[in-house]
């Protein structure tokens, strides 16, 4: 019908769609969105009977992200540069993360796997990492990053293989290999596990990275956790992401794929070899933040680590915030690594909040950025649906919406 | 005046879109228990006309009255509640429920608090077994056939006390079979005083099932006749009318070496069934083939099966002497081709890519555009900037997004993205759909331009004119099949009789 389908867009996939509201509110939204989240906690504060302006101070000196303002000296500043390298430390796998979710949504998927992504590269990095303890510290360090990003990229490769070969939803099947990969963990590094540490016969642990392959420390007290180059790592990673999905070939596919994958296939792309293809990219991502984890701090699995690992969930709420932009995610990665550093029992003043209920904070935090993020999606859907939504009746949607969904 | 009033009556609606005029000013009668056909081209505005009497738009001008009565129908709501029901093209079922609970979906009968199912079901058989509608009321209706997922939506508006049925193009997803089941039905109705509009531009069921006959042609109503008494031809020649609005300036054509050879094709559609059965056909450099035929013959699927977005079944085609078959889009523009799809929305352009990325849909992979994988930015913008000037796209940059242009100026993007590839071959699958006068100018000068450059242009239009205006020769496709072929000088009662499966003049395609 000529006339039904002339005004508005077509409607392609669900998670399209989302990416397009997304990038669709510029930066005031994410703004207004945080600072409604912060609002709302600190009404949760007032309730449960805390000062929350007291409590926002105390998180806020808790994040050491007051080191940037030349103010602070002498003690002040030696504390807040030590709590800014927690910061930092936590900031860099959720860039990653983040752009590992980001990266999928600027393909129309949605990839829930973040986590089991992350697990496996902690893994194969863990593996590597303390394995060939003869070999030279760069060529090791490299050994291990590749083989946990080739981890990641595997195991989210799978996702895409089965949504290309047939349909399988990638939520569906990245939620299991969630599963899938927090109980291989376990097993591996559970007692007489195949990875379990020799020498600690009664512990559920790996082997401890050795010497040669932990990433250098170049802030900080190596001894007292200082921040490794990680950071910069994770820097060079959204710089490829921006380069990869802006001025290359492969991006440009992958946008068209995530926008229209019909017009794609017209224009000779094959839908289901970007689908593999951006599901490897988000694993590799994924598997490099559990690298940086394993090779820059914890130099360690232990089984409770991989029950209670929670960064590659945590990459979606980046993802969201951060609009699916480069720069987006790296300040929502901040946002939120701030966030979990400066409610840590590390960090937080005990005589403002107490700690055991700090964390328990953040995570409020966090609920509350991804459920107004998601109200404001809802919010700019609705808009964008506009007429056709509230026309529609009982069995009955205009020509039009019944054309969009053919 | 009549002793009864008539069932409904449409006085003088006129409904714009924009500069578009769906309607103008059409009058419309439906008597108590006829059978009223409404026929008309793509386009003709049959849907628009009756989503006005559903509810679904509201007219600019006009009146309405259902049963002597005005009424103000602003909803689909108030048309149940005047007795009128409408069969959508597309059905409006919940795939996972079962025959009865998508009839009582809505209006469901209760006991206390309690859905009464063996109340429904009932209602549900006594309902099927007075009009003939077999229906099984606990199948689900995901399992069950198009034609008895027709009869339940034939249902659910019985359920509802519909007195007046519009059926959009019931016929189209129907076997002949289902078809001739479906007029059974139709027939017990009337005899039963359910009054019918029958939309549909398959001429031979419309002689077959109507009393009356109403033509619209770009938003007229152009006459309104008994059945009684017409025939294809007659009725042919009120759908399309005499006037030829488009006249391009067209020299005779040079055909030269063959670029498209399609051998025995078959395809099968989205369903699985077999939409082309075994189509062959050439194109040569420097001559126009048109390919003729009523919406839903099979003419998609056999664009798509040329340049490689379907696998076909079976069959050769071959692009300037390659062999292409099933070999994806990638070979087939490798070997030459270029192709305008038929949705522009769905399959030409990405809308929310800037109109420099879409004019790089093509290109992206090679030189200048892009250097061992990383995009030239400023290439992309500095050829869109000409092709934009070229083709004269108005409204937009090198960096607006395709969304925001209007329907003519996108169709204009996808054409000089397609054209800019220099093909061998440029299928052009109704490429002036819904477009402005102008823009349709635009777009014919541009396939004669390329036709008189040598290449092979293969056009598929469900409209008259622009087959008549265009073509060099015309393929006829009915069902699947090549049916005819005619010279442009036909007439286009002639065509039209042959593209609706009659027995036309025209010589039978090879």
């Amino acid at each position: 019908m000529s006339y039904g389908d002339e005004p508005g867009a077509v409607a392609t996939t669900p998670a399209s769609r989302l990416a397009g509201y997304l990038r669709g509110g510029g930066v005031i939204v994410p703004l207004l969105t945080t600072l409604l989240a912060f609002l709302a906690g600190g009404l949760v504060m007032l309730v449960t009977g805390s000062d929350p302006i007291a409590t926002y101070e105390a998180i806020w000196k808790g994040t050491g992200l007051q080191w940037f303002f030349p103010w602070t000296t002498g003690g002040d500043r030696t504390l807040a540069a030590s709590n800014l390298q927690q910061t930092l430390i936590i900031t860099t796998p959720l860039i990653l993360t983040g752009l590992a979710v980001a990266f999928a949504f600027r393909a129309g998927l949605f990839n829930i796997g973040g986590n089991g992504q992350y697990i496996v590269g902690s893994v194969a990095a863990v593996w590597v990492g303390s394995s060939f303890a003869g070999m030279p510290g760069f060529l090791h360090i490299l050994l291990a990053v590749l083989a946990a990003c080739a981890a990641g990229a595997f195991w989210a490769g799978i996702a895409g293989v089965l949504k290309a070969t047939t349909g399988a939803h990638e939520v569906i099947s990245t939620i299991m290999l969630n599963w899938i990969a927090v109980w291989v963990g376990i097993w591996l590094f559970s007692l007489d596990g195949p990875l379990q540490n020799e020498a600690q016969k009664s512990i559920p642990v790996s082997e401890d990275v050795v010497k040669g392959a932990k990433l250098p420390v170049f802030w900080g007290d190596p001894v007292l956790q200082g921040l490794h180059i990680g950071i910069f790592i994770a820097l060079l990673a959204v710089v490829v992401f921006w380069v990869i999905l802006n001025r290359s070939t492969t991006g440009f596919e992958v946008r068209a794929v995530g926008f229209n994958p019909e017009a794609a296939r017209y224009s000779g792309m094959s839908v289901g070899k970007n689908y593999i293809l951006v599901m490897a990219v988000c694993g590799l991502f994924a598997g490099l933040a559990g690298a940086m984890d394993v090779l820059g701090w914890q130099f360690r699995v232990a089984t409770n680590d991989i029950q209670i690992a929670y960064f590659g969930f945590i990459g979606i709420a980046v993802a969201l915030l951060g609009r699916n932009t480069a720069v987006g995610t790296v300040a929502a990665a901040l946002l939120f690594g701030a966030l979990i550093s400066g409610t840590s029992q590390r960090n937080l003043d005990p005589t403002i909040f107490e700690p055991s209920l700090a964390g328990n904070l953040t995570y409020i935090i966090q609920g509350l950025v991804i459920l107004i993020v998601s109200a404001d999606v809802l919010v700019l859907g609705l808009i964008a649906r506009g007429r056709g939504v509230f026309r529609r009746s009982r069995g009955a949607p205009p020509p039009a919406v019944a054309e969009a969904e053919r | 005046m009549q002793a009864e009033a008539p069932a409904l009556e449409l006085r003088g609606i006129t409904k714009r879109f924009g500069p578009v005029v769906a309607n103008d000013g059409i009058d419309f009668d439906l008597r108590q228990g006829e059978v009223h056909a409404l026929l008309g081209e793509n386009g003709a505005g049959k849907s628009t006309l009756m989503s006005i009497l559903y509810g679904l738009y509201s007219p600019d001008e006009g009146e309405i009255r259902v049963n002597g009565e005005q009424a103000r129908i602003d909803s689909p709501s108030r048309a149940i509640e005047l007795g009128i029901g409408m069969v959508h093209q597309h059905f409006m079922l919940v795939p996972v429920m079962t025959v009865t609970e998508n009839i009582v979906l809505g209006e469901e009968p209760m006991r206390g608090a309690l859905l009464d199912v063996k109340e429904g079901a009932r209602r549900v058989k006594e309902l099927s077994d007075r009009y003939g509608l077999a229906v099984d009321p606990d199948a689900v209706i995901e399992q069950v056939s198009v034609g008895m997922q027709q009869r339940v939506e034939i249902l659910k508006t019985l359920y509802r006390d519909a007195r007046i049925l519009i059926l959009d193009e019931p016929t189209a997803v129907l076997t002949a079979q289902e078809t001739n089941e479906l007029f059974e039905v139709l027939r017990a109705l009337k005899a039963d005083g359910v009054s019918i509009v029958f939309i549909s531009h398959k001429l031979n069921e419309v002689l077959a099932i109507s009393d009356r006959v109403t033509v619209l042609r770009r938003g007229e109503r152009i006459d309104t006749v008994p059945t009684d008494g017409a025939t294809e031809q007659s009725l042919a020649r009120l759908m399309v009318g005499r006037d030829v609005l488009l006249r391009v300036e067209k020299a005779t054509g040079k055909p030269g070496e063959p670029v498209l050879e399609v051998e025995d094709l078959h395809v099968r559609d989205e369903r699985g069934l077999e939409a082309v059965k075994g189509v062959s056909l050439q194109v040569r450099e420097g001559e126009i083939v048109a390919i003729a035929g009523v919406d839903g013959n099979g003419q998609l699927e056999l664009v798509q099966a040329i340049a490689g977005v379907r696998a076909p079944e079976s069959g050769h085609v071959s692009i300037a002497e390659h062999e292409v078959t099933g070999r994806g889009v990638r070979a087939t523009t490798e070997a030459g081709l270029a192709h305008i799809p038929e949705d522009r929305h769905l399959c030409g352009l990405v809308l929310d890519f800037t109109l420099a990325e879409n004019l790089a849909l093509r290109e992206y992979r090679s030189p200048p555009i892009s250097n061992h994988g990383l995009l030239s930015v400023g290439q992309m913008n500095e050829r869109a900037d000409t092709l934009l000037k070229e083709y004269d796209v108005r409204g937009g940059e090198p960096s607006t997004l395709a969304s925001s242009l209007s329907g003519g100026n996108q169709q204009k993007v996808a054409v000089a993205r397609e054209i800019a590839s220099n093909p061998k071959l440029l299928i052009a699958h109704q490429p002036t759909r819904g477009l402005d006068v102008g823009a349709i100018e635009f777009v014919h000068g541009q396939l004669l331009k390329e036709r008189d450059n040598s290449r092979g242009v293969l056009l598929v239009s469900l409209e008259f004119e622009e087959i008549r205006a265009l073509a060099d020769r015309i393929l006829v496709i009915y069902e699947g099949r090549l049916v005819a072929e005619f010279p442009p000088e036909v007439s286009e009662e002639e065509l039209g009789v042959a593209m609706t499966g009659g027995r036309g003049g025209g010589r039978a395609a090879a």
